[in-house]
């Protein structure tokens, strides 16, 4: 960007100028600065009681010997059930949408219900959870019914960012594939994924983070307060870090609060984890191909 | 073939069926308490007797919050989206955008914790509020929305041709009146976006209001004093085990369809701004 030569202008207009650059990096800073001030308490607050036993333990009615291992448990199971159940529907979603669709009204639908999907509050999704999963289905309050809401409220994250990444893929690779006589699917299986699978895993693991933090559609379902043994099967009952945080922080006791704070940072450090992986993953792949 | 398109279809069945079960259920809850009490009425008692089921005060609740949220996080979003698109050199803008990402991944329940146990004893010194308050909530879904009006905004200013700019500069304009009085005007339908679904994100936001905003159904329009939001009522109330078909269990979905509905008007106007936009400047 070459610099404006304001020299003969105005001298009111150039401090009218510099003022509202100056206001504008100020704003931005101030996004800047509360990530870094939210980021910071957290480990403060938080930090000192992610000890062994919080990490090894069971809940417990003695804050001292409280821990959240079940919790992360769940946690970590309910990412894997989510992702089990979007990720194979998400991905075939994208391939129809961007390589077979025709453009007519019944595309047009799916696409405006994706966008609408997406936009829905999580709770909603909690409630639907709650009729159709647990009740209805009569899953229980399940790993299984948690991971299936979950699922679905991640399902249109996960369509939009794989298409984007089939859409990365340029014109001119289907186009010398279907010269040379591949079929429509041929081209998608042998040229298309091939390239788009980066984009679509970062994605995928966006989608994960989103999954393992929300906590509204899990109390919905029916997570329990105390789990006292490790959740094996699907149909186990379920608790989870962001449920465990909430009890702990409406708790009268004090030191509950701290390990409230505890839950937060480690739900925090897995949820940025998986970020900074897809972040890492998009760079790495955004080198190597250079259409 | 047909699972690629049976898959695409889910979303679709999805909505159909959350507004099937809303819908349906709601219609039960209205078997037993009136549309006119629900629509108009102030007072949402459902633990008192006799039962009061106005939803008037969870409306307030909502949209207080989500109107006083948007007051906080409409001006950060878009300048911050105006600086990144106009002014920021590429340095800092690598440093900014990763952090905005990063503020739009940290999970809802983290800004509640500190909604309760940060900005509220702050607001208990400076203003002698209670605990539990909206301004504790507002505040922090402020804070919330600012990434997602963020991107939105600022993928609505990048859209808007270099030419419109350069015309402006031709003609004399200063950086700043070619960005206010040419950019955002012609990037006005974007950003407009972002501001719908930044609200729209604030109202459906759960976990604040629950821990932060004090589950009290008034019709105070206070900020310092506590409310309940539709969220935070459903929330709330689905902690306990409702019997399946109870006036409480059905209260959830009736509530849940006037936020299903508000939300899914919103989004729709927001898309169709952005589809114009978009028409615009291809």
């Amino acid at each position: 960007m070459s610099r404006l030569d304001l020299s003969g202008i105005d001298p009111r207009r150039k401090r009218t100028d510099r003022l509202a650059r100056a206001a504008l990096a100020g704003v931005a800073f101030l996004s800047v600065a509360l990530l870094v001030a939210l980021v910071g308490t957290l480990v403060v607050k938080g930090a000192p009681h992610v000890t062994k036993t919080f990490l090894t333990s069971y809940p417990s009615r003695f804050p001292s010997r409280a821990g959240a291992l079940p919790a992360i448990v769940g946690t970590l199971l309910l990412g894997a059930v989510s992702m089990a159940a979007a990720l194979p529907i998400g991905i075939a979603a994208a391939i129809y949408l961007q390589e077979f669709a025709r453009a007519n009204r019944v595309t047009t639908l799916l696409r405006a219900s994706i966008g609408n999907l997406a936009g829905v509050p999580s709770v909603v999704f909690g409630i639907l959870g709650l009729a159709l999963f647990v009740r209805a289905l009569m899953l229980g309050k399940s790993i299984l019914a948690a991971g299936l809401t979950l699922g679905l409220l991640t399902l249109p994250i996960i369509i939009v960012v794989c298409e984007e990444a089939l859409k990365t893929v340029p014109r001119s690779m289907r186009e010398a594939a279907f010269a040379l006589g591949a079929s429509r699917w041929q081209v998608v299986r042998h040229h298309v994924l091939p390239y788009a699978l980066p984009g679509m895993l970062t994605g995928s693991i966006l989608a994960l983070s989103r999954s393992m933090g929300e906590t509204a559609p899990l109390i919905l379902i029916g997570a329990a307060v105390y789990i006292g043994y490790m959740p094996g099967g699907l149909m186990d009952s379920f608790t989870a870090l962001p449920i465990q945080a909430y009890y702990w922080a409406q708790d009268a006791r004090t030191a509950f609060h701290d390990l409230a704070w505890a839950a937060v940072l480690v739900l925090l450090v897995l949820v940025a984890l998986g970020n900074l992986t897809a972040i890492l993953l998009r760079d790495r792949y955004q080198r190597r191909y250079k259409w | 073939m047909l699972f690629l398109f049976l898959s695409a279809s889910v979303a679709a069945v999805a909505t159909v069926g959350i507004f099937l079960t809303l819908v349906l259920n709601g219609l039960d809850f209205f078997r037993e308490v009136s549309i006119w009490e629900f629509l108009f009425g102030t007072t949402w008692a459902p633990d008192f007797f006799p039962r009061q089921f106005g939803s008037v005060p969870l409306l307030k609740g909502t949209f207080l919050i989500g109107i006083g949220a948007s007051l906080i996080g409409v001006p950060i979003g878009i300048g911050t989206a105006i600086y990144l698109s106009e002014f920021a050199h590429d340095r800092v803008r690598r440093v900014v955008k990763p952090a905005i990402e990063l503020l739009a991944g940290i999970p809802s329940i983290i800004f509640g914790i500190v909604a309760i146990f940060v900005i509220s004893p702050l607001l208990q010194d400076w203003f002698g509020a209670p605990v539990f308050n909206a301004a504790n909530a507002t505040i922090m879904l402020g804070v919330m929305v600012i990434p997602i009006i963020t991107t939105l905004a600022e993928d609505a200013l990048r859209a808007v041709p270099r030419e419109i700019r350069e015309g402006s500069y031709a003609l004399g304009a200063t950086k700043w009146e070619t960005t206010w009085r040419s950019v955002v005007p012609s990037a006005s339908s974007g950003i407009t976006a972002a501001t719908l679904l930044g609200f729209s994100r604030a109202i459906g936001e759960t976990m604040v209001v629950t821990l932060a905003a004090g589950l009290v159904p008034t019709m105070s329009l206070s900020f310092l004093e506590p409310t309940q939001t539709i969220t935070a009522f459903i929330a709330n109330r689905a902690a306990g085990d409702l019997p399946t078909g109870s006036v409480e269990y059905l209260s959830i979905f009736a509530v849940g369809t006037v936020l299903f509905l508000i939300t899914f008007v919103i989004n729709v106007i927001a898309q169709y701004v952005l589809a114009r936009q978009r028409r615009r400047f291809g």
